[in-house]
């Protein structure tokens, strides 16, 4: 059963702010990674990691640099 | 001690123990003989001849915000934890960083790391570690972490010398200071290693009491009943300084660190040379190192770990080399041993001695083994009479490693 964007919305946003500590209300599907959220390269991989377990789908590393927005995780996640 | 030798001074003091989960906590606890000793409930216990241990009495996980708990070990945890309280202890001063520096070991590292994402790799494979995977098991990682936090650049040092790993960071931090390398450095040590794998490694050395049925009881230095040492976790974390950064800052001073001492048994990888002689001139080391003559050291921390042979060694080797005048105590009875964390911990206790003059008394000491001809604190905490004192904490690692820090009051 596919998840709705806002299931995986609010999944990720209980990831970055286990990983980060920004609240997760703040993770919005606009926010960029880099420019919004402050969020380092390393973290965007333990991101991708628990992404990983939480929704099943494997993120490689040649994709992972292409998911600048949440919104772009989302739909990765939905594709 | 000579008049062109920087004086080194001691300004903060952190700590985390199985007592407290801060030095004041901790010290409290060791006046009043309360052991930080419980049986383990984890569910490796049943797999190992000893089930307790000296378990941090606040876990760090309740003092770090989780984004940056889940990134460092359990020993760099403690180590952080410990770290910023004696920066805030010394008054958390504006310095410039690269006069700043950091020495701050471990015996053993990130075991916690390492065993975890070793079972993680193996189940789920390499792409499930964390990044930070690396900087959590390398012992080195609590001196890069506190040196970022603090913006220390004159050098993040880790010492690895086994039980005797804060101690000797002490000493290295005095020597940074004294010969110009840094104003200020932050020196100690670290463990977490209370997991099934260590206790049955130590278990498999015979290091270790199975005191099971009475865990509280189980360290006991220098009593006749003692059966080995008790593992505990936790971190030690000074700030030295030098006497005139110190005063031109207007700092409160706990102690001088005068001076620290060294020597190898190159005898045993894990046992003391039965003749004692390492301990021995590691304690003359320090004195030497510090300017100062046995007749001036009033109390001795012991590393007095409750093991059969090693107590009764340092004991001779503390007669011999202090004399029998000097104030004996032992406070891993309380504490259990904290591995590269004791150093940390027993300096911090050794400076606090002379600082308000009283010396914890040794817990479980009922019937003191035969030919001990030093003065053991029995019953009751001893106050320190005099107004210039010295005082010497001795750590003492698996590998030979001996060493003695000596501090003296201002």
């Amino acid at each position: 059963m596919a998840l709705t964007e806002q299931e995986i919305l609010a999944g990720l946003g209980k990831i970055i702010n286990e990983i980060t500590g920004i609240p997760a209300d703040e993770v919005t599907p606009e926010k960029s990674f880099v420019d919004d959220l402050d969020i380092d390269s390393l973290s965007m991989v333990e991101i991708a990691v628990a992404a990983q377990d939480e929704f099943g789908v494997e993120i490689p590393d040649d994709q992972l640099k292409h998911l600048k927005t949440v919104k772009d995780v989302i739909s990765f996640i939905q594709a | 001690m000579s008049k062109d030798r920087v004086r080194v001074v001691v300004t903060g003091l952190g700590a985390t123990t199985p007592l407290g989960g801060d030095v004041a906590s901790t010290w409290s606890a060791l006046l009043e003989g309360r052991s930080g000793i419980r049986t383990l409930t984890e569910d490796w216990v049943d797999t190992v001849p000893v089930k307790f241990a000296g378990v941090a009495a606040v876990d760090p996980g309740e003092v770090l915000p989780r984004p940056e708990a889940r990134r460092l070990d359990r020993a760099e945890q403690f180590a952080l934890i410990a770290a910023r309280q004696a920066w805030q202890d010394a008054g958390a001063p504006e310095v410039d960083g690269d006069r700043l520096g950091v020495v701050v070991g471990s015996g053993i590292g990130g075991i916690g790391t390492i065993l975890s994402a070793y079972d993680l790799y193996r189940e789920k494979g390499w792409n499930r570690l964390s990044p930070f995977t690396v900087p959590m098991l390398m012992p080195n990682g609590s001196a890069g972490w506190i040196s970022i936090e603090l913006g220390a650049k004159a050098g993040a040092h880790a010492t690895v010398s086994a039980c005797a790993t804060g101690a000797e960071s002490i000493g290295y931090g005095i020597d940074m200071i004294r010969s110009g390398r840094a104003d200020m450095v932050v020196a100690g040590g670290t463990e977490a290693a209370i997991h099934g794998l260590n206790v049955a490694s130590f278990a498999a050395a015979r290091a270790m009491s199975t005191r099971n049925d009475e865990p509280e009881r189980a360290s006991r230095p220098f009593d006749k009943g003692r059966d080995g040492f008790v593992l505990g976790e936790g971190a030690g974390i000074v700030v030295l300084e030098s006497e005139e950064h110190a005063l031109a800052r207007g700092a409160r001073i706990y102690a001088v660190a005068a001076g620290a001492g060294y020597t190898s048994d190159a005898y045993h990888i894990t046992g003391l040379d039965p003749d004692g002689k390492g301990g021995q001139e590691a304690m003359l080391r320090a004195l030497r190192n510090a300017d100062l003559a046995p007749s001036d050291v009033v109390h001795v921390n012991a590393h007095a770990t409750s093991t059969p042979l090693g107590d009764e060694i340092e004991a001779r080797a503390i007669k011999e080399a202090i004399g029998g005048h000097a104030i004996v105590t032992a406070t891993k009875s309380m504490t259990g041993h904290l591995l590269g964390g004791a150093g940390g911990i027993e300096s911090i206790f050794t400076i606090l001695a002379l600082h308000e003059r009283i010396v914890p008394a040794i817990a479980n000491l009922d019937d003191p083994a035969d030919g001990i001809e030093v003065d053991l604190v029995r019953g009751e905490p001893r106050k320190l009479e005099g107004d210039q004192l010295a005082a010497i904490n001795n750590s003492f690692g698996f590998g030979g490693h001996n060493v003695a820090v000596a501090f003296t009051t201002v």
